[in-house]
């Protein structure tokens, strides 16, 4: 037999091992089930308090909003659209990473995946769980926002199935469920560890009952494997379609500006784009005060990194584009919504995005920046800033600016619009910090399925291995 | 279902060292005729269904039933209410706009299929099942750490309490034990 180490663990000629160290399969249970199990670090109470505090500015905007109206945004006539749809498109874009990492780099067998996985999954949850917030309390009568879903009423009407806000509702809303669906079957067995491991009643029955009886039965893995292959299968779709959709809104519509065909693929990159720059800010963080540096390596974070270079690249591309066929249509109305966007009264905001998304990334081009952990925890929230102001750049220039010039009128938000916003990351952080305390941010029973040892043929062949060396 | 008397034997259980020796033990087990036994491990091993003697999982199936019930209904519903029970016109657009009709339809069909994927994926497994004889054993804790084990069930009718352990002794595994209330 013929075989390499390096054939057996799937890893190309020359890479680097996926973990750093000397991992054994129960030191990777106790590293990563000893985050939840050791006493809670005062520095999580820190951290839990201030997102939770902020998690609150959240629910007194919103109840302020429930009691007086929209009126107490910065809206106006013709800006109908401002920082609650901005949010929207920004909070499902960052979601798109998590997903990309599950399910893509799953079927293209990229194994380094495993110890990011879980971790990318429960930011795209929470994601979209903040980004699901902003379209419902944009309809301003938050009451009766049940209207979206084709339930039979007294006025006997139906939605309107023709309209892309209605495609985005069963987009996000599929996209919201079938995450959670993913994430959970991943936990199933490693929610049966933490049962298993438990010291307390009370902890045993909760993760118990979650664990459903997992017993790690080859007939069980059997169908468990192809579970997770499947649902990998029908989220790959998801990462191209959500965003796509999304950018339905916009290009659906005649305003200049929005109403052009990049915009699907654009929406796309973009949304992968700003996902896997929110990745690397969590990421570094954690891994550094968890010090699982050897679960996730700066390999790990460099793959990452060039990831963020592609997409932003593209992004950057469709930038130049967009400019292209405006000059390109001959359409005067359509040159001047661009020229505008780029000298116009939002012009700062304009190159604010150029430079984080389009100049930023280029960083990465050179090994040394995107292998350094400041380099790119910087580059990471700059991109996202950057990627906010292209949400705010596409929803803002083009209304404010829409046919009559007379209509025009300058838009700028409220305290309302600006804490609605900021609470939003209180909700985020409230439930990541909850997740890193309660559940295995890494999936150990995938990560063990990436040490040599966990092939079943691996002794022979590392003697096989070792023969050839000597022989 | 009888209830559980002390002592009733459910099985026998039997501890291997690394994947690899599962996976022999495991040939020989389905080569001496056995079926109700199972291959416990922390993370799905490569090759063992083959080992095991186990058919490809129908849960492709399912799915795809599921996937065409999940677009064919949201396609049916779309229909329905646009063209037959409050029929509007949209900015002139037919009745039955299939185009439009698509984002929903596909959602829908991911949306249903996501559901049956782990659905069924557990119905198949008999989960939840909080409880199984395998937990009888103390040291079977170790399953999700890494630990590596063969269960008999003493429902195969090969199944002989002290014949099936001498032949797990005699594969090689080790702090083989009966599985019984105690």
């Amino acid at each position: 037999m013929s075989t390499t180490t390096r054939e057996i663990t799937g890893l190309p000629e020359g890479e680097a091992p996926l973990l750093g160290g000397h991992q054994t399969f129960t030191g990777i249970t106790a590293k990563i089930s000893g985050i939840i199990e050791r006493r809670t670090p005062p520095v999580w109470y820190l951290a839990f308090g201030a997102a939770l505090s902020l998690f609150l500015v959240l629910v007194g905007s919103i109840g302020y909003l429930l009691y007086e109206g929209t009126g107490i945004w910065g809206l106006n006539n013709p800006v109908g659209w401002g920082w609650a749809i901005i949010n929207f498109v920004w909070w499902v874009g960052i979601g798109h990473a998590g997903t990309l990492i599950s399910a893509i780099l799953f079927l293209l067998r990229q194994r380094w995946r495993t110890s990011i996985n879980r971790f990318a999954e429960a930011m795209t949850l929470f994601a979209i769980s903040c980004a699901l917030i902003f379209p419902a309390i944009h309809v301003g009568r938050m009451w009766v926002v049940y209207w979206v879903f084709p339930i039979p009423n007294q006025m006997s009407m139906w939605p309107n199935f023709r309209s892309p806000l209605l495609w985005d509702v069963f987009a996000v809303s599929t996209y919201f469920t079938a995450s959670l669906l993913f994430w959970y079957t991943g936990l199933i067995p490693d929610l049966a560890t933490l049962r298993d491991r438990a010291s307390k009643k009370i902890k045993k029955i909760i993760f118990g009952i979650f664990a459903v009886g997992w017993r790690g039965g080859n007939r069980q893995w059997k169908h468990y494997e192809l579970a997770y292959l499947i649902l990998a299968g029908i989220s790959t779709p998801l990462v191209l379609s959500v965003h796509s959709v999304v950018s339905t809104d916009f290009a659906v519509s005649i305003i200049p500006g929005w109403h052009t065909t990049i915009f699907p693929p654009y929406f796309v990159a973009g949304a992968i784009f700003s996902g896997f720059a929110m990745v690397i800010t969590l990421t570094v963080i954690a891994r550094k005060i968890f010090g699982i540096e050897d679960l996730i390596t700066v390999d790990h974070l460099e793959k990452m990194n060039k990831v963020i270079l592609l997409t932003g690249s593209m992004v950057g591309y469709a930038y130049g584009m967009e400019f292209f066929i405006a000059w390109y249509s001959g359409n005067i109305y359509e040159q001047f919504a661009f020229l505008n966007r780029a000298f116009g009264p939002y012009a700062w905001a304009y190159w604010i995005m150029v430079s984080c998304n389009v100049a930023v990334p280029q960083l990465f081009w050179f090994r040394k920046l995107r292998t350094s952990i400041p380099v790119m925890f910087v580059a990471s929230i700059l991109i996202n800033i950057g990627m906010w102001f292209e949400r705010f750049v596409i929803v803002v220039t083009s209304l404010s600016r829409d046919f009559l010039p007379s209509a025009w009128d300058y838009y700028s938000p409220t305290i309302w619009d600006i804490s609605t916003f900021v609470g939003s990351f209180g909700l985020f952080f409230t439930l990541f910090l909850l997740f890193i305390r309660f559940l295995p941010m890494i999936s150990m029973a995938e990560v063990k399925t990436v040490l040599p040892q966990a092939d079943p043929h691996h002794h022979a062949a590392a003697r096989a291995v070792e023969g050839n060396r000597h022989g | 279902m009888d209830r559980v008397v002390t002592g009733q034997v459910k099985g026998v259980l039997a501890r291997f060292d690394d994947p690899g020796s599962l996976h022999k033990a495991a040939v020989k087990i389905r080569e001496a005729g056995f079926s109700k036994f199972d291959c416990h491990s922390p993370f799905p091993i490569h090759g063992m269904d083959a080992a095991m003697g186990l058919k490809r999982s129908p849960l492709g199936w399912i799915v795809g039933l599921a996937a065409i019930v999940g677009t064919t209904s949201a396609l049916a519903l779309q229909w329905w209410t646009s063209s037959v029970d409050y029929p509007l016109v949209i900015s002139g657009k037919p009745f039955f706009s299939f185009q439009a009709y698509v984002p929903v339809t596909f959602a829908l069909g991911v949306l249903l299929s996501a559901f049956a994927a782990l659905i069924a994926m557990l119905a198949l497994n008999g989960l939840p099942r909080l409880f199984h004889p395998v937990f009888y054993s103390r040291q079977f804790e170790k399953v999700t750490d890494d630990a590596f084990f063969v269960s008999i069930e003493a429902e195969d009718p090969l199944f002989e309490v002290d014949k099936t352990r001498a032949f797990l002794e005699a594969i090689g595994g080790k702090n083989v034990e009966v599985l019984q209330k105690s």
